[in-house]
């Protein structure tokens, strides 16, 4: 199995709407993504995207409308796709481009372009589910993770209160985030907590926006690593994804098994035996203030109920034990779903290479992991970075 | 470390299948691929790949709807939106890691649920410089045709050659949907279309699902196979803007096959190849195909075709299935199609269109109107 790093990585502004066509954002994450990596589109074999549903920017097989902004242009290019989750897993694919030994140098160009849906993009959401099962009762995004959240809250007797510290945590951490679409430094419990209520306990503020936006990595092997002298790179030394039943109405809600059998997998790759001494700082996915603790106990760094006292006590911040989310996540950057790579994959090489500049952990960092979640609350994927 | 398919499900091709939801054509195929490899997918398979697009199916996010009925619940599973030969190149890659032993590969049509399927590929249109001019998609095809023909000298006489031979060879193949002995006069009557394409130059839509289990040689020694090797594969993708792209030379379908030859150590495919397996969704495609990938000569493969060169009993036997033309067009499950009848012929598991003493075949297949994106898989048994 070939050893492969990450050497670069890019991401646009995140905005509620730009300008860019979804060709424009592919162009500009991927042109910086080559350009921090010292590298142009000669020196890539292969390039994969990612991109969630095609109805957000409106195309059919959208992943071949935006192959040339992906610099897929006369090269094997491929589109992964699994729905929220895409926004780690088409790295997951681009590290299989490279450990395989068919490529040397791999472009990930993941991309999302929200705002082209009409009224709001919460109208594709009335396509996801079952069409017989679930599509009748007119559900939508929001009431269903209301009650996931509710469960949650109820099996662990977690306070509202302390879900609203991830939200706070997390568009604080944003403040130093330059593509940063909801930063506030002024945020308070009490804000969060105040905010309108969508589907209890689900209020505003606890929810990451839908956004525009496209990030990119470039992969590469341990030899082109060596061969071309590039320093600033931190090794994937672990991947794991798992889908688990379409039927959401079968499974208890209150813990991720799917998240957990993906972290098992990329520990073990890994050779993580004890995630909670091992790993130095997080990237779960956190579209949703309380998915950041349930995915927190899913890849195993706390234990289950565990993960809101870790938050109270401060574990998680910038500066504390197990930083969780350093880059301000998907609440405080946003949420181009597919494109958050560029908090998830992309905050791990920065952070493993000491670029993250305002948001840089003050304490040394060696092992990071990354993880998404997607599909009907089904989707897990987690990679595992060191420096 | 080599690759190789140690099971083929395949259901039939119909222009409907009512009776059927999507789900239960993927049970079909898989059960009928598990039940071939021998293997349980709840302990065996390491990982899952379905490739689709969403608004073919139907939904936000398709990727939803894939695991309890291929038995990947809690299992490594993901979608590749492509043809199934590029989620067979994904699984040949994962198995190549050395962190997967077996693979499973699924796609599927379920065209017939598709109320407005002109509509959905015109949605594939650039939004900005080409879907306001409100053509029907498959203008696309009878452009690049002309571009074809013109350049190449071909007649359009090759063009019914091509289908008949397809509709005729579905006859022997009891999975095809639209066999028929169709002669070259009934085609070249058939009413214009998409000029210089007419309606029977224009494969049909079918549903139908196929399943392929892949594994690596420990594997598949565990299993008792005796694998079909993938000894190469490759896919590309040429300029996704109609302004900018190749429209004589299919660069795609050249650039998967320079891939996938290097890859099995290829230096002559025409003398290398016993029969291929070619996308024909329109007739003019399994020629421009067959040149691209370099199991014909520029401009000749029409000349080819008109001599028989390419029947069951030619030299280069071409789509002895049917084809897309003589199964139905079955969308991102094209090219999955090819490489399950390619690995049937290699096994000897053909049946009354068997041929005789094939040793290596390819299967190559496009993304289909208005892509420019394409994968070529070469096959072989033995050493």
């Amino acid at each position: 199995m070939t050893k492969v790093g990450v050497v670069g990585a890019g991401m646009t502004l995140f905005r509620r709407r730009l300008q860019e066509t979804p060709k424009e954002l592919c162009y500009e994450a991927a042109k910086m993504a080559l350009d921090s990596a010292g590298l142009t589109l000669a020196d890539v074999d292969m390039v994969v995207s990612g991109s969630a549903p095609d109805a957000f920017d409106g195309v059919h097989m959208k992943g071949e409308y935006f192959l040339d902004g992906c610099g897929g242009y006369r090269k094997p290019y491929t589109r992964v796709f699994t729905g929220g989750g895409t926004g780690v897993f088409s790295t997951i694919a681009g590290w299989w481009h490279v450990a395989s030994g068919l490529a040397d140098v791999v472009l990930v160009v993941n991309e999302e372009k929200m705002s082209s849906c009409q009224p709001h993009p919460q109208s594709v959401f009335a396509h996801i589910w079952d069409p017989i099962l679930d599509r009748p009762l007119k559900p939508n995004l929001i009431w269903i993770f209301a009650m996931e959240m509710n469960r949650y809250m109820t099996v662990h007797k977690v306070r509202k209160e302390d879900i609203a510290l991830v939200a706070v945590k997390n568009k604080r951490n944003a403040v130093d985030h330059p593509c940063a679409q909801l930063a506030d430094p002024n945020i308070t419990v009490d804000d969060v907590l105040n905010s309108e209520v969508l589907a209890w306990p689900v209020q505003r503020l606890d929810i990451s926006p839908p956004s525009d936006g496209a990030a990119a990595v470039v992969l590469a092997s341990e030899d082109f690593i060596r061969k071309r002298r590039i320093r600033d790179r931190a090794w994937i030394s672990g991947v794991g994804w798992a889908i688990d039943s379409t039927m959401w109405t079968d499974r208890d809600l209150y813990f991720p098994e799917y998240v957990a059998r993906a972290a098992k997998m990329a520990y073990k790759m890994a050779k993580i035996d004890d995630p909670r001494r091992q790993i130095d700082f997080a990237e779960p996915y956190d579209p949703f203030d309380y998915k950041e603790l349930h995915h927190l106990e899913g890849l195993l760094l706390a234990k289950k109920g565990e993960a809101p006292i870790l938050t109270r006590e401060g574990v998680t911040q910038r500066d504390g034990k197990l930083p969780v989310c350093p880059s301000g996540g998907l609440l405080g950057v946003g949420n181009p779903i597919a494109a958050t790579l560029g908090m998830k994959i992309g905050e791990l090489f920065w952070q493993l290479t000491g670029q993250a500049g305002g948001r840089q952990i003050p304490h040394e960092v060696r092992t990071g992991v990354s993880q998404a979640w997607g599909d009907l609350m089904q989707y897990g994927c987690v990679v595992v970075m060191k420096a | 470390m080599r690759v190789g398919i140690i099971g083929i499900g395949m259901t039939a091709f119909r222009p409907s299948t009512p009776e059927s939801s999507w789900k239960e054509l993927m049970f079909e195929g898989a059960a009928r691929a598990y039940a071939d490899a021998g293997v349980d997918p709840r302990t065996d398979v390491d990982s899952f790949i379905t490739c689709s697009e969403d608004y073919y199916e139907g939904f936000g996010i398709f990727d939803e709807f894939v695991p309890d009925q291929l038995g990947a619940v809690l299992r490594p599973t993901c979608t590749v939106t492509g043809d199934g030969l590029q989620g067979l190149a994904n699984a040949f890659m994962q198995i190549q890691t050395g962190l997967m032993d077996v693979a499973v590969v699924e796609a599927h049509s379920k065209a017939s649920d598709i109320l407005t399927l002109d509509g959905v590929i015109e949605h594939a249109l650039d939004p900005i410089w080409n879907k306001p001019l409100g053509m029907h998609p498959f203008v696309i095809a009878g452009l690049e045709a002309d571009a074809y023909l013109r350049a190449t000298r071909t007649s359009t006489k090759a063009l019914a050659a091509v289908v008949s031979k397809n509709r005729r060879n579905g006859l022997r193949n009891p999975l095809a949907a639209y066999g028929a002995n169709v002669d070259e006069d009934q085609v070249t009557r058939s009413e214009e279309r998409f000029a210089p394409l007419r309606t029977l130059d224009v494969s049909r839509p079918a549903d139908g699902c196929i399943v392929l289990v892949v594994a690596s040689e420990r594997a598949a020694r565990k299993f008792h196979a005796d694998p079909v090797w993938i000894r190469g594969i490759g896919w590309a993708s040429d300029s996704p803007s109609l302004e900018t792209r190749d429209w004589v030379e299919a660069t795609y379908a050249r650039m998967a096959a320079e891939m996938a030859y290097r890859l099995a150590k290829i230096r002559r495919a025409a003398t290398a190849i016993d029969f291929a397996e070619i996308d024909d969704r329109f007739s003019y495609k399994e020629l421009q195909h067959l040149e691209a990938i370099g199991l014909a000569r520029k401009g000749d493969a029409g000349k080819c075709i008109r001599k028989g060169e390419y029947g069951p009993e030619g030299r280069l036997p071409v789509n002895v299935s049917g084809g897309s033309i003589g199964c139905g067009n079955v969308f991102e499950a094209t090219g999955l199609h090819r490489a399950a009848e390619v690995a049937l012929q290699l096994r000897g598991d053909a049946g009354s269109r068997q041929l005789d003493g094939v040793k290596v075949g390819v299967a190559q297949a496009w993304r289909f109107v208005p892509s420019a994106t394409g994968a070529v898989a070469v096959l072989g048994v033995g050493q």
